[in-house]
């Protein structure tokens, strides 16, 4: 099959089968990385830039070397000392980069929907880097690519997605991937994080973390995003560590070889405890390293495609 | 596509390539540091042939490697919907070798020029030598093989269509005319 899509917004707007051309990709990516010359001419002469509206270095830096080993220029617009601080709007600030004649935006966003408005503003790329509560589609991608990695397959796992399901883009993202490649998800948060008729994804929710784990092929952690906890929402740090967190005692009633993800940056002793997440069924930083291989399969994939989809 | 004519079957492929193999051992003088490349998609499975038979012959193991060259190619840019990007499996030193490289049809030269660019990526070969099952005429850059298995004059209007056992079920070159 042929990839015509110009964006990547989110895993909703995505069959299955553009799914796994991504992952496919990505697989013979790969391999570039473990060269001892990293980089591939293939987007050689193109120009992405970086427009992160919200802090993130992981994200960023992986955008940024993955595009690097496919030879591409990259530009980082930081908008704290960008015009973006003079009241530009987003989609001026992105007709400007157009004009600039770059190819790729790389996009962050405090906005649900904001990388959707820009990409359909635009003629060139956009790749949604996170958009709100709404979707981080590279996070999940890099994710299943781990989980089908060490698996061998989605079609049918268990998966739990355990934390602040609410105001997860990352959760988001991985249960229309994962619903649409046929995996069976549960998730597992105090009941004020699950957002209400979030069943109606094809999920199951729960409470209680030992049945979430009870039955799973795999658990992704998210992180507990206390910096933005304006005093409503949140349980106290003890408490969800004592009652949701990945312990080894929680991990020796589960499935033994249960494999543990977590999108990073991680709250040791919150989320899970230091020994799960340096522990041997942890592949946290085998996720870093394969998130590279999944964002240059991305930007190579839209980099010559035109088609408009929102 | 309509078909016009047969150039070579199972024999005929056989032959060559054990033509081939011999000749590469004889111009390197043996199997010592020698390794073979095969460029995907039908070069992978020449080259396999062609190590298998070396090793028969010289008793060794030739490590035996796939490329596939679509980020180096020169089209990418023009190309209409995207190529499909495959593994590229080279997990052996190829410093100070003589490398072997493989493909079923040399036409243009353009695939060999991405596979040279591909391969110095790795490292630096001693040497690099060009195999091919089929050459067909029409270079467009300055590019031949040093073993081919057969010479084909042939128009831009007909077509070179390799099959071969591992992805086709059967071993036969064809010339077919592009309608």
């Amino acid at each position: 099959m042929l990839w015509a899509k110009k964006d990547l917004l989110g895993l909703e707007y995505l069959t299955p089968e553009e799914i796994e051309l991504i992952l496919d990709t990505a697989e013979s990516f790969k391999e570039v990385s473990t060269r001892e010359i990293k980089k591939v001419p293939a987007l050689r002469g193109k120009t992405a830039v970086n427009l992160f509206y919200e802090p993130s270095t992981r994200t960023r830096v992986s955008f940024e070397v993955a595009a690097k080993r496919l030879s591409a220029d990259v530009i980082n617009i930081a908008t704290e000392t960008s015009s973006v601080k003079k009241g530009e709007t987003l989609i001026d600030t992105g007709k400007n980069i157009q004009a600039l004649k770059a190819d790729i935006i790389i996009m962050r966003h405090n906005c649900s929907g904001a990388a959707n408005m820009l990409a359909r503003a635009l003629d060139i790329s956009v790749i949604n880097a996170g958009d709100g509560w709404h979707e981080h589609p590279t996070q999940a991608l890099l994710d299943i690519f781990t989980l089908k990695e060490k698996l061998g397959k989605i079609q049918g796992l268990n998966v739990a997605i355990v934390g602040d399901i609410a105001h997860s883009r990352v959760a988001r993202s991985n249960i229309w991937g994962l619903t649409k490649l046929g995996a069976k998800v549960t998730l597992c948060a105090p009941r004020i994080l699950l957002p209400v008729e979030i069943e109606k994804t094809g999920v199951k929710t729960t409470s209680d973390i030992q049945e979430a784990l009870s039955n799973a092929d795999a658990v992704n952690v998210l992180r507990m995003q206390f910096e933005r906890d304006e005093g409503a929402a949140f349980p106290e740090q003890l408490d969800y560590y004592k009652s949701f967190g990945i312990t080894e005692e929680r991990l020796a009633k589960a499935k033994k070889d249960m494999i543990v993800m977590h999108p990073g940056p991680i709250n040791r002793g919150i989320e899970m405890s230091s020994e799960v997440a340096d522990g041997a069924n942890s592949v946290i930083l085998e996720q870093v390293t394969n998130g590279i291989a999944v964002r240059m399969a991305v930007l190579f994939l839209v980099s010559q495609a035109k088609e408009k989809i929102v | 596509m309509k078909e016009k004519a047969k150039i070579l079957d199972e024999e005929g492929i056989n032959r060559a390539i054990t033509r081939i193999a011999h000749e590469i051992i004889e111009k390197n003088k043996g199997s010592a540091g020698l390794c073979v490349v095969g460029i995907r998609n039908r070069g992978v499975y020449i080259a396999q042939r062609i190590s298998a038979c070396i090793k028969q012959i010289e008793g060794l193991d030739v490590s035996t490697g796939v490329l596939d060259i679509t980020l180096y190619r020169d089209d990418l840019a023009l190309a209409t919907g995207q190529p499909l990007v495959r593994k590229t499996e080279i997990d052996f030193d190829i410093n100070d070798k003589n490398l072997v490289l493989v493909d079923d049809v040399l036409y243009t030269g353009r695939t060999i020029r991405a596979a040279l660019d591909a391969l110095i990526d790795f490292g630096r070969p001693k040497s690099i030598q060009l195999a091919v099952l089929v050459d067909r005429g029409h270079r467009e850059l300055p590019i031949r093989a040093d073993f081919v298995g057969k010479n084909i004059p042939t128009s831009k209007k007909e077509s070179v269509e390799v099959r071969l056992k591992e992805s086709d079920g059967r071993d036969e070159v064809l010339i077919a005319e592009k309608e």
